[in-house]
């Protein structure tokens, strides 16, 4: 096997989901397919690697800045829904559940990753809330221990500024059986119970 | 092949690969133990594995001293009963991450386990369990041979009107008996020299207390920081007047 072939395998096996037997597979997929997969795949990398960068405003990754998302005039402005990571966003985004603006912290706390609160973008958030026009800021942390002393760090911080913190609900998931739940999701759902 | 099985609090889980992780446990007989959790990261048994949580466990390893495989039943959902309360989230993840930096791996801590369980039990209770939680590192203080003598003062030897404790030697000092020192002196809170409960502001006074001696004899002597969330508690309870 050439050095070039080692080089595409041993850099496919880096990507999540991917081991070495796997990368090995894709590789083989993509020469097989050099015309329809790998040379269009190549073009897309380079031109990913050239133009996306994150938002200077919320932190999300988009080819423009501020990103689509900041720029959208139609969005809530008056709503900013924090998450943890760039993908948490696309899972909000994907369900379409949310209209508002998004906030991406960078992580969450976390003792054993060695992250504090300077590691995370909470001073961008207080600055964009202290300009005015917010009124709600939903926390959609984690259900960990890291993600929700994050929730309350976040929340202690937007105090003094007067406005509404929320956070998401824990609880039962869509299709889930009580029978099936594990002890704490089901505490956590009871404790948040609201009338019928 | 080595094995046990035991009752343990998770101390902290730390990522390994994609979905597997490294957790630290403190086993009920057996102590500070850290293993390789297959799937541990992963999302169905992620909520398993968190800092709090009270597991039965198995451990496995070809030799004594290898980091070993651990396996899990859940036995209480202590992380989830504290997620929604910042004051119960706060202690929980102090007391474990100062036990996982503090005590010793692969010894019996029975004393130390006994109070973790006590305190998670009733972690609910929120900022009421505050005085608790100091208690809780004097004692731990003690179990890892820095205990503090709060019996009497140790320059008068009276052993009622104790006010302050000596940074250097851990001992308890009367206000007579501190004098112009006062200063200089650690604040002992009154809930430390019997049952009463915490004052305002004692809570912060017993934090600096036993944050002084954590940092100096144990997380200085090791050459470690002193954990993150333990630093969040003090100010939290500096912030509140607590």
């Amino acid at each position: 096997m050439g050095p070039e072939l080692d080089r595409l395998i041993s850099l496919l096996a880096k990507l999540p989901g991917l081991g070495p037997r796997s990368a090995r597979r894709a590789a083989l997929a993509l020469i097989q397919k050099r015309e329809g997969l790998l040379r269009p795949l190549a073009a897309a990398l380079e031109a990913a690697a050239a133009a996306i960068r994150p938002c200077s405003v919320c932190g999300n990754l988009d080819s423009t800045d501020p990103c689509g998302i900041c720029a959208d005039d139609r969005r809530d402005r008056s709503v900013i829904c924090v998450v943890e990571s760039v993908g948490d966003l696309w899972a909000l985004e994907r369900a379409g559940a949310h209209r508002g603006l998004y906030h991406v912290l960078g992580g969450t706390l976390s003792a054993i990753g060695g992250r504090g609160p300077e590691d995370l973008t909470i001073p961008q958030l207080l600055r964009r809330v202290a300009a005015g026009g917010v009124s709600e800021v939903i926390l959609a942390l984690g259900a960990t221990v890291d993600g929700q002393a994050t929730a309350h760090l976040v929340a202690d911080r937007l105090r003094p500024l007067n406005v509404e913190v929320t956070r998401l609900a824990h609880g039962v998931p869509v299709g889930g059986e009580l029978g099936y739940l594990d002890d704490g999701t089901l505490a956590a759902a009871l404790r948040a119970r609201r009338p019928a | 092949m080595e094995r046990w099985q035991d009752e343990a609090i998770v101390l902290a889980a730390r990522p390994h690969g994609e979905g597997h992780a490294i957790v630290s446990v403190l086993a009920r007989a057996r102590g500070h133990w850290r293993g390789h959790v297959r799937g541990g990261a992963s999302s169905r048994q992620r909520g398993l594995w968190q800092p709090g949580n009270v597991l039965a466990v198995a451990w496995s390893a070809r030799l004594a001293d290898q980091l070993g495989h651990l396996t899990g039943e859940p036995v209480a959902a202590i992380a989830a009963a504290a997620m929604d309360q910042p004051w119960s989230l706060a202690i929980l993840a102090s007391a474990c991450a100062v036990a996982e930096a503090a005590l010793p791996e692969h010894e019996p801590h029975p004393l130390a386990y006994a109070g973790l369980a006590g305190l998670l039990a009733r972690i609910g209770e929120g900022v009421s369990l505050a005085a608790d939680y100091v208690r809780w590192e004097v004692a731990l203080l003690a179990e890892l041979g820095y205990g503090l003598d709060l019996s009497a003062c140790a320059v008068t030897g009276r052993r009622d009107g104790l006010a302050y404790v000596s940074p250097r030697t851990g001992r308890a000092v009367t206000a007579e008996g501190a004098g112009a020192w006062a200063e200089r002196l650690l604040v002992l809170p009154r809930f430390l020299r019997g049952d009463s409960a915490a004052g305002p502001g004692e809570v912060a006074a017993g934090l600096r207390l036993t944050g002084h001696f954590l940092a100096r004899d144990v997380f200085g002597l090791a050459h470690r920081p002193v954990p993150a969330a333990r630093l969040r508690l003090a100010e939290r309870a500096e912030a509140e007047g607590t």
